[in-house]
């Protein structure tokens, strides 16, 4: 149960690096997220309003479709556009792995992951398919060790959100806009439901419909344009006063003001305390976790009115977090992303694939080992379970693809004896270090390591 | 926070399962116990909105030659059905299976879905089997078998590489693609089976995928260090999730679903829904033919779409996102040879927003009378549980 550099690599970390020096306490894996983000500087990956450009073209060439003699010819341009994205989101694919890859500050990448999952969001058609990197890159990147409050408001009135869960359409009942639509049109739900039930509260909090209904014509106005990105659309919003959890908000005319207001409470709230301390806990360290260590966290949420830089301090001192035997099944993403990390490709390596080798190396096995790469099943995201993932077809997957790809990305193999050493440190069992030493080939016995289950857990 | 597992779930019954079998996994296929039910239920879901109109083509109502711009009547190899409608000739294959009874369809059904027409939330509906998508988490299929004790791993299968949410759920499924087909050399099989020995849940996991690759999986003729990178094989996907349903069905399992993709038949529809209604007939054939005598007359296939198109032609000779559409059933259980549906006409004033056939009834229900048949569940559960707002209404005597 306690600290060691490996470990941190492994469990809070995206895994060891033969060519990476690991911390050496708990505070050098803490002090790497107050440091200036080098990853994001090195592989950037693009804001949200290139995308909204491009949509805001096709949206602009479908319209001119209908009443044109030139279809095919808009048609063509269309799919250029789409193509473009197709490609786009590939190489952001590239630099996500990259970053995972080279950094020094591991903890920074996995807590980007477990936020970008838990405000799971992306685009809901092909011009918008890869939204989720712009989005996460804006609204959750900048925020994982700030206010809980912030990275909530800078999610829920982000364009990627308000498209994926409809707010953007959602129109009060007594608004001006539904007053002049001719067309049946209103409330939408949606985001108000998963904002409680996934984001805050969880869903055993203490809310009702009531409060989903309220909240849900609070949160009309908030929108956006491709153009603009968010606005608050006064007309949408629903006028006089809600009450959520008992608090009444709202003003006449509406505002963006007391939405804000209503997420900065739901924010410290103590059930979204205990529902994100939860959710640290099972993420970072067990299917089961000690329940001292999520009361411990929790606490801590609650004393510092969720000050994310002091839980994530709460997750990494508390000695459940150490627990010597590795747990956790690596989620496809990262067990691709780990094995990249351990093989350590030059940087030219990965930025030379062009995006069809990035699809059949990756996104393909992605989605085949049930993980297709930001597509979760549904805005409550990926599966913690473990059993979700050692399924015959993911534990086939993995299996079929650590055999073959690693020669893709190293061709010069490393030796199986030292890569048994680089890629599992001190926990590598005898059965691996066997296998890698009676393996047919070199890229057998690389596959073999990394299929090891001692590789997958963390 | 508790959140319901997935069907990928059924794995840590079967890690239990795979501790004992772990002393030769290779030799001892994991035995499971049989479904308390003997019929055979496969569910296919149709991706990208089929055109119902076209495959099941009503030449008995006057404007449909005028809205398809076929003033010169039924094409070559259309198939009189019953007077009214006539057959796609890309079914021409299933014909044998319509003239015993085998097929049969319903017209101007949909999902509670309407008005937005878009392919994500359409689909999505369709397999969440509820009136709206909020808050839903689980698939009507795997919601049948969350109503019905003594499921098993291997009762239900996922199959193929896309997402099944119809059969997601706590109740446990097996996932199972033919693409994901070990093919390793014997050494190979034998040091991963030694690094994942001491690991039961990784080792039962594998000792399942080499069963489920069947007699494959070892590969000679490349050779070590050969092996390929796992892809998505293009083409014949669906005659290999048929082979693989088949195996299954043939055992104990009693439930498939899979997907069969293409129907977004937004240009040139005379030649892009061709090649959909080859790679469903075949399916069909495939299935026939794999299950052939006993296993098929307790067998019901229901092909399902998320919406139907457009009733006229759009300007590039294809048609667009509609509203009703039609479901194909098949199989030696079920009582066929009709088209059954309510049919509204298609003048102007019965379609649905003046451009789409107007849905007489909800695609649920058949599939709910067909599970009822199957395996008794009753219509409490199924109007309640399954399909959450579904009136079944009058039994339409899908089965036999």
């Amino acid at each position: 149960m306690s600290f060691s550099p490996e470990l941190a690599e492994i469990r809070f970390g995206c895994g060891l690096s033969p060519v990476i020096a690991k911390p050496i306490d708990p505070d050098a894996v803490l002090q790497g997220l107050s440091g200036p983000d080098d990853m994001a500087r090195r592989f950037p990956i693009d804001g949200f309003s290139t995308l909204a450009t491009r949509a805001a073209e096709v949206a602009k060439l479908q319209r001119r479709k209908r009443n044109s003699d030139n279809k095919t010819e808009i048609r063509d341009k269309i799919k250029t556009y789409r193509r473009e994205g197709k490609k786009e989101g590939a190489m952001w694919f590239a630099q996500s792995l990259q970053r995972w890859i080279h950094t020094e500050h591991g903890f920074r990448e996995r807590l980007v992951a477990f936020w970008a999952d838990h405000f799971t969001a992306f685009g809901k058609n092909p011009i918008l398919r890869f939204a989720t990197g712009p989005y996460v890159e804006e609204a959750i990147r900048p925020n994982i060790s700030g206010s809980f409050a912030n990275m909530l408001i800078a999610t829920t009135t982000h364009p990627v959100m308000l498209h994926y869960l409809d707010q953007g359409g959602s129109i009060g009942p007594d608004s001006r806009a539904a007053k002049r639509s001719k067309k049946p049109k209103g409330l939408n739900e949606n985001l108000a439901r998963e904002l409680l039930e996934l984001h805050t509260l969880g869903v055993d909090g203490p809310y009702g419909q009531n409060d989903v209904r309220q909240l849900a014509e609070l949160l009309t106005g908030l929108s956006f344009s491709n153009k603009a990105g968010f606005r608050f659309r006064m007309k949408f919003a629903e006028p006089g006063q809600e009450t959520v959890l008992g608090k009444t908000y709202g003003n006449d005319p509406a505002t963006l003001e007391p939405i804000l207001q209503a997420l900065r409470d739901l924010a410290v709230h103590p059930a979204t305390a205990r529902h994100v301390a939860r959710k640290l806990a099972v993420h970072f360290v067990s299917d089961t976790p000690d329940p001292a260590l999520v009361r411990h966290i929790a606490g801590r949420f609650i004393d510092t009115g969720g000050d994310l830089h002091a839980v994530n301090q709460a997750l990494l001192e508390h000695p459940s977090s150490w627990g010597a035997q590795l747990g956790n099944v690596k989620p496809p993403a990262d067990f691709i992303a780990s094995a990249a990390r351990a093989l350590a490709p030059g940087t030219d390596r990965i930025a030379t694939l062009d995006p069809r080798a990035i699809r059949l190396l990756f996104l393909g096995p992605l989605t085949m080992m049930g993980q297709p790469w930001q597509h979760p099943n549904g805005p409550d995201g990926w599966d913690e379970t473990d059993a979700a993932w050692i399924t015959p077809q993911g534990v086939s997957t993995r299996l079929r693809w650590a055999l073959s790809v690693p020669q893709k990305l190293r061709p010069d193999l490393p030796d199986p004896g030292s890569f048994v050493t680089a890629a599992l440190g001190p926990f590598a069992p005898r059965s691996v270090q066997a296998a890698a030493r009676f393996a047919e080939s070199r890229s057998d016995a690389i596959g073999l390591v990394l299929a090891a289950p001692a590789f997958q857990r963390r | 926070m508790t959140r319901k597992p997935t069907r990928r779930t059924f794995l840590t019954r079967s890690a239990l399962i795979g501790c004992c079998a772990a002393a030769s996994p290779l030799l001892t296929p994991l035995s499971f116990a049989a479904a308390p039910w003997d019929t055979r239920l496969v569910v296919i879901i149709l991706r990208g909105g089929m055109d119902g109109l076209d495959v099941v083509q009503p030449w008995g109502a006057p404007e449909f030659a005028g809205l398809r711009g076929k003033a010169d009547g039924p094409d070559e190899g259309a198939y009189d059905l019953d007077g009214f409608f006539f057959l796609h000739p890309g079914l021409a294959p299933l014909i044998p299976l319509w003239a015993k009874g085998d097929l049969g369809f319903v017209h101007a059904v949909a999902t509670p879905y309407r008005d937005k027409r878009s392919h994500f939330d359409g689909q999505d509906l369709l397999e969440a089997g509820t009136p709206s998508l909020a808050g839903v988490r689980d698939g009507w299929l795997n919601r049948m078998l969350q109503s019905l004790p003594g499921i098993e791993g291997q009762t239900a299968f996922a199959i193929g590489n896309g997402e099944m949410k119809l059969l997601d759920g706590p109740a446990p499924v097996a996932d199972w693609s033919p693409d994901a087909n070990l093919e390793m050399t014997p050494q190979a099989v034998r040091l991963a089976e030694m690094v994942m020995q001491d690991d039961p849940a990784f080792h039962a996991a594998l000792s399942e995928a080499l069963m489920l690759s069947g007699d494959r999986r070892v590969l000679n003729a490349s050779g070590p260090g050969k092996m390929a990178v796992p892809r998505r094989k293009r083409g014949q996907a669906h005659l290999k999730n048929a082979e693989f349903a088949a195996r299954q069905l043939r055992g104990d399992a009693r439930i498939a679903s899979f997907s069969i993709n293409g129907w977004d038949t937004h240009n040139r529809q005379d030649r892009a829904l061709k090649g959909a209604l080859t790679r469903l007939s075949d399916t069909i054939v495939s299935l026939q033919q794999r299950l052939e005598g006993e296993i098929w007359q307790k067998t019901a296939i229901v092909a399902m779409t998320e919406f139907g198109r457009t009733v006229r032609l759009n300007g590039t000779g294809g048609t667009d996102h509609g509203t009703g559409g039609a479901m194909v059933l098949a199989g030696g259980a079920i009582r066929g040879g009709r088209v059954l549906g309510d049919w509204p006409g298609l003048d102007e004033a019965s379609l649905y927003a003046r451009r789409d056939l107007m849905p007489t009834s909800d695609v649920r229900a058949p599939a709910a009378w067909i599970m009822r048949a199957m395996t008794g569940l009753d219509r409490q559960t199924l109007e309640s549980a399954v399909f959450p707002g579904l009136q079944m209404g009058r039994d339409p005597g899908l089965m036999l």
